[in-house]
């Protein structure tokens, strides 16, 4: 993975004299008081981050905290005061008023919260253009646009108006039209903030699949953190102009960097987003095929008072003892673990989410075994450590 | 107080002394071309048989406004007035206006266009627009005669400058009301400024620019009317002529004739507003 886009130290102060409130910032300042004594708004204070190419990056923040007007310094159509931003190696806010143009126009697809579509032009002709401003030929123009329309699902309604078309069916539109464009990054502000839900989910789930295809790099705003989970590949969490914290969703809602963002999390269905990595513990004792018998799993099940134990060959989980199993294999007098040992255990890989494992818990009165690719055990979930992990995590979101 | 007069009026009076000594053989020259134009196009119409025009502008009148109401209304309209022995007057009224309107519209669209753009545009030609409006239209009838001499051409000009405001300033918030999500949307996919204009932010302004043109129409009619007293003929002519002479019945049914004409513009060009969007 590379870069594809890098932020460094990008400043926006809206008003006359940014210079006075850049210097008030420095001084560490804050924001309200800036207001009241320059006049000054600040929309965005030292932001840095990197986005990787194919991946989707979602800048996350409630109204105000400047996320929008952060998207808008990606392509300049807000000038940021201070900072850079690299785009494949190229410095965007060094740019002149027409490379700038034409960068747009070869990278940076953008997608509007209010889908922006043009009223006088049909379907067709807005999808089209940001090729028809390229003077592409016509024929080009009208196929990739069609081609656009496909991908969206919006085949056949290429002669309609844009206020013919619902909601959802708008922003398809908005977005074929950013498609078309065949550039490599889209910027999405709150693409799909003005739909209702349930058209919101399967825009989010075409994103998705789009995406699966195409391989664009995305910096998506969004103030839904439901939204920010499920189509970020990592979050960039903003307050006040700030970035507050950045990371997978699992860092975010684990570990919130502090109150603010405890407080925005506290909100989402933990048993979702919390895995059975985060909840697994260490096994308190471990069989080993090679070396212990039906006496010796029992004993160290006795040891660390627990009714069955996981058995390990070759850094391999291959089984499970339960403590009735090796007592009556004790009692045939056998001396190997093969014979009573159970291969079907109830394994999950370390991604599962937590919902998953509680319907897999409650089937059975063991552990679940926290099994990655290799078939290595990385932990064991129980009952009571999938409760505490939900209790702890769901705690820090209500400390504030 | 009236000791230390202050010279505004000898100042502007010098300043169109300066231009009219200097620069009236451009405005002479011009006046004489366009006397000519008008008094051709006039001449023109008068030469087919007056039902042929009424038809035409009937027909005219339903292909712009697709509507029945409007139609009838000007044939009914026109046939009254030719029957008032006024088609003459309205003719030449309806070229005044016309040539005047295009003027007004050809320099007032563009500056409209240019104050919407430019903040120091806007600023320097709002004031000057309402000072424009506020001044009472007869004063500029006044500078229009040494620089055009006495007669339609003086009158177009002072007619232009008086119906001009409404195409600049509906042209101007036109653009200004384009929703700036959209013109985003047009910068974003790096449009230049030329195709933001001719692609987005005219069409999307044509409905408030058209209610503009009708407006720069409805005051030109009635300036082409004022107008007749620095020589403008037409139906203005005819109510001037009879406040001279005391005569309210031709007076009033000159009026009722600039009454038909203002009905029959602004219905066709409200209607080629609105189709528009």
């Amino acid at each position: 993975m590379t870069d594809k886009i890098e932020l460094r130290g990008i400043y926006k102060i809206f008003g006359p004299h940014p210079e006075v409130a850049m210097k008030m910032l420095q001084q560490g300042i804050g924001k309200d008081e800036i207001m009241e004594k320059t006049g000054h708004g600040v929309g965005v204070a030292n932001v840095s981050f990197t986005v990787e190419e194919g991946e989707i990056l979602v800048i996350m923040g409630l109204s105000g905290s400047g996320k929008s007007t952060l998207v808008r310094c990606l392509n300049r159509l807000i000038e940021p005061t201070a900072g850079q931003v690299i785009i494949d190696g190229v410095d965007v806010t060094a740019l002149d008023h027409e490379a700038l143009r034409v960068f747009r126009q070869k990278h940076l697809g953008m997608v509007f919260q209010n889908f922006a579509l043009f009223p006088h032009r049909t379907v067709l002709d807005n999808v089209a253009y940001g090729l028809e401003i390229q003077k592409v030929p016509a024929k080009e123009q009208k196929d990739r646009a069609m081609q656009a329309l496909e991908q969206v699902g919006l085949k056949g309604w290429e002669a309609t108006y844009p206020v013919q078309l619902s909601g959802g069916m708008q922003q398809r539109v908005g977005l074929a039209r950013a498609l078309a464009l065949d550039a490599d990054i889209m910027l999405m502000d709150e693409a799909f903030s003005a739909l209702d839900p349930l058209i919101r989910r399967d825009m989010q789930d075409e994103l998705l699949s789009l995406q699966d295809r195409l391989q664009k790099t995305i910096v998506f705003i969004s103030h839904d953190l439901d939204e920010a989970l499920k189509l970020g590949n990592r979050i960039v969490l903003m307050k006040d102009g700030y970035v507050v914290q950045q990371g997978t969703a699992e860092e975010i809602l684990t570990n919130p960097a502090n109150d603010y963002v405890a407080r925005f999390v506290a909100d989402v269905d933990m048993s979702k987003v919390i895995t059975a990595e985060t909840v697994m513990v260490k096994p308190s004792a471990l069989a080993y095929m090679k070396t212990d018998g039906p006496k010796a799993a029992l004993h160290k099940m006795k040891a660390a008072s627990i009714s069955s134990i996981f058995v390990r060959h070759e850094g391999k989980v291959v089984g499970m003892v339960t403590a009735d199993d090796a007592s009556a294999a004790l009692k045939r007098g056998e001396k190997s673990l093969e014979a009573c040992m159970r291969r079907d255990f109830p394994r999950v890989a370390p991604d599962t989410p937590a919902i998953e494992m509680f319907q897999v818990l409650a089937e059975i009165s063991y552990p679940v075994a926290v099994v990655d690719e290799g078939g290595r055990l990385k932990g064991v979930v129980i009952k009571g450590s999938l409760l505490a992990g939900l209790a702890e995590t769901a705690q820090a979101g209500e400390a504030s | 107080m009236e000791a230390y007069r202050i010279p505004i009026g000898y100042w502007i009076e010098s300043f169109i002394n300066f231009f009219s000594d200097n620069f009236a053989f451009i405005t002479k020259a011009f006046s004489e071309i366009t006397e000519r134009g008008l008094d051709w196009s006039v001449d023109a119409m008068m030469f087919f048989p007056v039902w042929v025009l009424i038809l035409t502008f009937t027909a005219i009148a339903f292909l712009l406004s697709r509507k029945r109401g409007v139609t009838v209304f000007t044939f009914i309209g026109l046939l009254l007035i030719w029957n008032m022995g006024l088609w003459s007057a309205t003719v030449s009224t309806l070229a005044l206006v016309l040539v005047s309107t295009l003027f007004a519209i050809a320099i007032g669209i563009p500056l409209g266009i240019l104050a919407a753009l430019s903040r120091v545009a806007y600023r320097v030609i709002m004031p000057i627009l309402d000072f424009m409006q506020t001044m009472p239209a007869f004063v500029y009838l006044i500078p229009a005669i040494p620089f055009f001499g006495l007669g339609p051409v003086a009158a177009i000009f002072s007619t232009v400058i008086f119906s001009m405001p409404p195409a600049i300033r509906l042209t101007c918030l036109g653009i200004k009301q384009v929703p700036k999500e959209l013109v985003e949307a047009a910068d974003a996919f790096g449009s230049t400024k030329g195709q933001k204009l001719m692609k987005l932010q005219l069409p999307i302004a044509t409905p408030t620019i058209m209610a503009g043109v009708n407006q720069t129409t409805m005051l030109a009619l009635s300036m082409v009317v004022i107008a007749a007293m620095i020589g403008a003929k037409g139906l203005g002519g005819e109510v001037w002529k009879a406040i001279q002479r005391l005569q309210p019945d031709k007076g009033f049914e000159a009026g009722i004739g600039i009454v038909i004409v203002a009905i029959i513009l602004d219905r066709i060009l409200q209607q080629f507003g609105v189709r528009k969007n």
